[in-house]
């Protein structure tokens, strides 16, 4: 197994990246499409051959699976215990990873093939995507964590220019800033985490970070700060940019406005990939999170992510545009890994949630990736983002009706599709853990169903509008994606995670808790029974429950307006109290002072400019007296 | 040396002489009154020479030899200035100085 062929996997990404980057020009639009589309086709098959092989055959040693550093070179050395590393790890982690990312970026880039067809900017798009993938790659197998924050930023611009593509549009523009402002915000805390951690840890790298006999030497040496020691305040600023990421309360706001990037854009960063860095982020870390003082660090991880779930879910009841309602449901499941992976225990069985929460990611990414390329299927078709201008599209649409369909009842978790067993172990782990925290899965459970289905059925059922344009099946690059995703959608549950996927690198066996999950399925059925009565057929219910719920559906429906807040905290108290002063003092002191010496200098010029006249006499004149008083000077000085 | 001057008179003489020179580089019109102004300058300073030499060393020779090293040199000097002045009249057919004012700022 010749495991240098790893390099070639963030690479050549790369490489397509510099060679539509450097020639957008020259490369005219199919083309680029199909060298983005080959250069993934390698990249494709080379992690999943290594991923699998990986899994099967050689990584599993004496009952436990291998870190193994393909890879590592020094890029700065600063001092000998200081210095900056860039690598490849492998290890169940990253190899997870290995499929998710190329898998969902392959799909996505056939599809773009037909999505974006005829619009402006195509080289440019296929050029952001490979450089967008270069970095996800590029992260998800670092050996340590200052390698993840230079690929997490990367990953942060690549998204930044994805959501602003459509340039000329103000609100893709608007969206674009708001997303890299938030997220680099919660960088900042990323960023000090990680220099505290690595100030008292005393290295980046993660084969020493997550050493147990090291976490537990660090716990002995803790140095506390208002209470709690500076590793755990360090892993709660890493936790914030992660939350940043995965758009966690109260850090979601550029979520949904990233929608306004391309649907295949949407689908691969804002709901499959990129999101759930912070997810991996903390998974990495996840023995620093749980021993590092008994895990306050945790708790925090799953609070978060148990309140954001709910708190997505009820807004997404609400949304009328669908990438909305879809991105809302993203936040929502990004909410249920994070509160599995908060709690997770570690050992054998005690760490089901971290496994639930791999397993939830990987499910999620495909049947996420599904609804949004459906989604940007239909959007094709109707010229519209919004669900009042659809309905009946079963028939017009018949293979994104089924697909679509397929990932719904996955991500409301019905059995046997991919959904259900993921959501099972997660509300499980929840269950023995936390039963509040079970509580607020299990609701969310069925809300999902419900609003899934909601989104199913007015879209593809509702009534029978007129089209001004007849709506007409996407074309074949753009179906046999959603053909691929959704095999993987109904039977990527059936995978059994737990063989390949723990805390302790070994394999453990896991049961379906029967009662528990027929709990939840039933909570699903019934929200998609409560869909089918509101929402199948036209009618008024839904209007009237909306009225009757008046000011909560209001709060509801504008996002119980955080972003209003965020507005108001931003320009009324930070910009107007604190920038606006600093500008002031910039524009005035600083510039005038800068101003003020040129325009002297250029005042005095004027005014001196006529000694230099031309005439030599003058000079002569000048030169005599200068003389004289020069030599009167020294007289007098000499004289004394 | 002289009986009944001393270096004194003749010093002042030539600075009288110098200063002369100096007004006269300032205030004429003319680039030829200018050239004599520069020569009355130059002789002034050869005096200097003569007469230092004769009163403060008496018995040497260098200020005599100085001498005339300036007169040759103000010889030199005064056919180069002749030779742009002439230069100067063919182009612009003055000797004016304010004709020759159109180098400034």
């Amino acid at each position: 197994m010749n495991l240098n062929l790893m390099i070639l996997i963030p690479l050549i990404p790369l490489a397509v990246f510099l060679l539509l980057g450097i020639f957008f020009r020259r490369i005219k639009e199919p083309v680029s499409g199909y060298i983005g589309v080959a250069g993934l086709t390698i990249v494709s098959l080379i992690s999943f051959y290594i991923a699998i092989s990986y899994f099967l055959d050689f990584g599993l040693v004496n009952g436990e699976y291998q870190k193994i550093i393909v890879f590592r070179s020094t890029w700065i050395h600063f001092t000998d215990n200081l210095k900056i590393e860039m690598g490849i790890l492998l290890d169940p982690l990253s190899a997870v990873m290995l499929i998710v990312v190329p898998l969902i970026s392959w799909m996505v880039h056939i599809y773009s093939l037909g999505y974006m067809k005829g619009e402006g900017g195509f080289t440019r798009f296929y050029a952001f995507l490979s450089l967008f993938t270069f970095s996800m790659l590029g992260l998800v197998l670092s050996v340590n964590i200052f390698q993840i924050y230079i690929f997490w930023e990367l990953v942060g611009v690549s998204s930044y220019s994805l959501i602003g593509f459509y340039y000329k549009k103000k609100s893709a523009v608007l969206a674009a800033k708001k997303a890299f402002i938030v997220t680099r915000f919660a960088d900042l805390g990323f960023l000090i985490g990680l220099l505290i951690l690595s100030y008292f840890a005393g290295t980046f790298d993660f084969l020493t970070l997550t050493n147990l006999d090291f976490i537990q030497t660090l716990n002995g040496q803790a140095v506390t700060f208002m209470g709690l020691s500076v590793i755990t305040w360090a892993l709660i600023l890493i936790f914030m940019g992660g939350a940043g990421k995965s758009a966690m309360f109260p850090l979601h706001i550029w979520l949904p406005d990233a929608m306004e990037g391309p649907t295949p854009v949407s689908a691969l960063i804002h709901a499959a990939t990129m999101v759930v860095a912070g997810v991996f982020l903390v998974a990495r870390l996840f023995p620093m999170f749980y021993f590092i003082e008994d895990g306050i660090a945790l708790e925090v991880v799953a609070y978060v992510g148990a309140f954001t779930t709910l708190f997505a879910a009820v807004i997404a009841l609400t949304q009328y545009d669908i990438k909305r309602v879809l991105a809302f449901s993203t936040m929502s499941q990004i909410g249920y890994m994070m509160l599995a992976l908060g709690v997770s225990g570690y050992g054998e069985h005690e760490g089901l949630g971290y496994m639930a929460s791999m397993f939830h990611l990987f499910t999620h990414a495909m049947f996420k990736a599904l609804l949004f390329l459906g989604a940007g299927a239909i959007i094709h078709a109707v010229h519209s983002n919004f669900m009042q201008d659809m309905g009946g599209l079963r028939k017009h649409l018949p293979v994104t009706h089924i697909t679509f369909l397929v990932a719904a009842l996955a991500i409301s978790g019905i059995p046997p599709f991919a959904g259900f067993f993921s959501k099972d172990e997660i509300l499980a782990a929840a269950f023995e853990h936390n039963k509040l925290i079970w509580f607020t899965g299990f609701i969310v459970a069925g809300m999902t169903a419900f609003y899934m289905f909601r989104l199913y059925f007015r879209i593809f059922w509702w009534n029978d509008p007129e089209y001004k344009h007849k709506p007409h099946e996407a074309p074949k690059t753009m179906t046999v994606p959603l053909m691929i995703l959704a095999f993987m959608a109904a039977f990527s549950g059936f995978i059994p995670f737990s063989d390949f996927v723990s805390t302790d690198y070994s394999p453990f066996h896991t049961h379906i808790e029967w009662g528990l999950a027929g709990a939840s399925v039933g909570i699903g059925v019934l929200g998609i029974l409560l869909a089918v009565l509101f929402y199948k057929k036209e009618n008024d219910l839904s209007d009237r429950f909306a009225r009757a719920f008046g000011i909560f559906y209001k709060w509801t429906f504008n996002k119980f307006y955080i972003d209003e807040l965020y507005f108001f905290i931003t320009k009324k108290i930070i910009f107007k109290n604190i920038s606006a002063p600093f500008a002031w003092f910039d524009r005035h002191i600083v510039d005038g002072t800068m101003n003020g010496i040129g325009n002297s200098t250029v005042w005095i010029s004027e005014k001196i400019k006529g000694l230099q006249s031309g005439r030599v006499q003058d000079y002569a004149m000048y030169f005599v007296s200068g003389a004289t008083v020069i030599s009167m000077i020294l007289w007098f000085l000499l004289n004394n | 040396m002289i009986n009944g001057v001393s270096i004194y008179e003749i010093l002042t003489l030539t600075s009288i002489m110098f200063f002369i020179g100096v007004y006269g580089f300032f205030t004429r019109k003319n680039l030829i009154a200018m050239l004599v102004s520069v020569e009355l300058i130059l002789n002034s300073a050869a005096v200097n020479f003569v007469i230092i030499n004769k009163y403060m060393f008496p018995g040497k020779l260098g200020g005599d030899i100085f001498s005339i090293f300036i007169i040759a040199v103000a010889a030199a000097e005064t056919a180069l200035a002749l030779a742009i002045i002439i230069n100067l009249y063919r182009l612009i057919m003055s000797v004016k100085t304010k004709d020759l004012e159109t180098m400034k700022y």
